[in-house]
């Protein structure tokens, strides 16, 4: 089909062997005007090496201060079907499980209603549908809510939409129902959701183990990750039956065919705290010392598994590299148990909260609020006894945090002249 | 309380130089309020279409509806 706009440089990257979101484009121009203009837009773009939208604007539908993102073409006269191109984030359903009949239902919705354009998912999890004028917007909103019973997502410095791994659905390992985590989450914090009140994005994650499938620990400001506090469950039959090569290891991830595990080499010595002893016929595991690593059980997971007693770490602070730096997650919480009605839970996210909202800067992202104010004044917030858990290595890291009014007589000290001796 | 507190914000509003203000800032023209009672009275201001939301995709800032306005913006396109 000839395209209305000539593209030399968008067609060089539908050679290759890999899926072109070009060639994808291109197939939704041959029905949506708005794809067409999209490529010329995309190409002009490249060509002036710099791009052509003016983000910001509008937030959501009536009642709502986020789910849409503005996007406006800033040469509509070239371009008049991509002047208006917002950006919708359906909240996902918990874990993402669809039935083919939602999915289809949701792109005839966008299709009908959109530029047929979807970014399945985003990295907030959300569905993105891509490319909506604003006299859409509430149309969409409407069929979206009664015929699918699908909501708009987080956008903008709200809530955003919570996320979650397969859980316990599909998952032997979750200690966590992280379908009703998320759930109980996305209801219980609809205001928080639908209606900025941050200084910033904040974002929930839950993982139901320590291997963190959806990386809460890299990008939630709130991880709620997965953990076990009794022992690792062993079951010594079926490690003799790994060693003796009668059982794939690690599940047939690195290929399917039989062969003795070198336990040793293959899970003990890379035990990162050596908590395990395998003595020919037997394996031992000091479980005070394990740290949750996840590698013995990935490696024999008919062997071992999770303990029983199980419940989440909290962990507060990821986030990615815009202002100061990548971040990851620190434990606040070591155990939590985390069963409905969640009481504990919401207590701890409240005084949070409140205590980011009290002290953020704009754009200041609760990790970047504690690493300025420091763990004891975010802890004290919070109303959780400084730990050692909470870091990499007790006996270098100082962890217990003296205050001068809990000291008889306190102390005086001049921070000022202190960084000047010990730059930060 | 409420209808004090939203005058005071309008007003505020209407005396800064920017036309986009963050949550953050709006808090200062009502001191006496919590962060999250401040945030219902914007909400009714927003509601009764005083006050206007305006976001980036990643931030949210509230603005008055005006010439720097969303829809006004979209007039022109038309």
């Amino acid at each position: 089909m000839a395209l209305k706009h000539a593209t030399p440089m968008l067609d060089e990257l539908e050679k290759g062997p890999w899926p072109s979101f070009v060639t994808d484009i291109k197939r939704m121009a041959a029905r949506k005007p708005m794809c067409e203009d999209l490529l010329g837009l995309l190409e002009m773009s490249y060509e002036h090496k710099e791009g052509h939208w003016k983000h910001g604007g509008i937030v959501g539908v009536f009642g709502y201060g986020g789910g849409v993102i503005g996007r406006y073409c800033d040469r509509p006269d070239l371009f008049p079907n991509v002047a208006h191109f917002h950006t919708m984030r359906v909240n996902q359903p918990a874990s993402k499980f669809y039935s083919t009949e939602a999915l289809r239902k949701l792109c005839d919705i966008w299709e009908e209603h959109g530029s047929g354009l979807t970014n399945m998912h985003g990295s907030t999890g959300d569905c993105i549908l891509l490319g909506t004028t604003t006299d859409q917007l509430e149309p969409i909103f409407y069929r979206l809510t009664h015929e699918l019973g699908m909501d708009l997502g987080g956008s903008g410095s709200n809530m955003r939409t919570p996320e979650g791994c397969v859980g316990r659905a599909r998952c032997e390992w979750s200690c966590l129902d992280t379908q009703d985590i998320i759930y109980d989450i996305t209801i219980k914090y609809q205001d928080e959701l639908h209606r900025p009140m941050f200084p910033y994005k904040f974002k929930f994650k839950a993982s139901g183990c320590p291997n963190d499938c959806v990386a809460a620990i890299a990008r939630a400001d709130c991880s709620i990750i997965g953990t076990w506090r009794d022992k690792i469950r062993i079951d010594q039959e079926a490690v003799r039956a790994y060693v003796g090569g009668e059982l794939v290891p690690n599940g047939g991830s690195h290929g399917f065919e039989k062969r003795k595990l070198d336990i040793q080499k293959e899970v003990i010595d890379l035990c990162p705290t050596r908590c395990m002893e395998w003595d020919g016929k037997n394996l031992k595991i000091w479980d005070e010392d394990c740290t949750r690593c996840m590698h013995c059980i990935n490696v024999m997971p008919r062997a071992l598994r999770p303990g029983t007693d199980v419940g989440a770490t909290i962990l507060c602070g990821a986030k990615a590299p815009i202002l100061e730096g990548a971040q990851l997650s620190s434990v606040i919480i070591p155990f939590m148990k985390m069963e409905p009605p969640y009481e504990e839970f919401h207590e701890f996210v409240e005084k949070m909260w409140d205590w980011w909202m009290e002290n953020g800067k704009n754009r200041e992202r609760l990790g970047e609020l504690i690493q300025r104010l420091g763990l004891r004044e975010f802890l004290k917030a919070v109303e959780v006894q400084p730990d050692p858990r909470m870091i990499n290595t007790p006996r270098f890291n100082p962890y217990i945090f003296y205050d001068p009014a809990d000291v008889p007589g306190g102390w005086e000290r001049d921070a000022k002249a202190y960084r000047e001796r010990h730059h930060a | 309380m409420s209808e004090e507190a939203k005058a005071k914000i309008l007003e505020y509003m209407k005396t800064q130089k920017k036309t986009k203000l963050y949550f953050n800032d709006l808090c200062k023209a009502v001191p006496e309020l919590k962060m999250r009672e401040a945030k219902k009275v914007l909400n009714e201001l927003v509601e009764e279409g005083k006050v206007k939301y305006w976001s980036s995709g990643s931030t949210t800032l509230y603005m008055l509806p005006g010439e720097d306005d969303v829809a006004a913006e979209e007039e022109k396109m038309k």
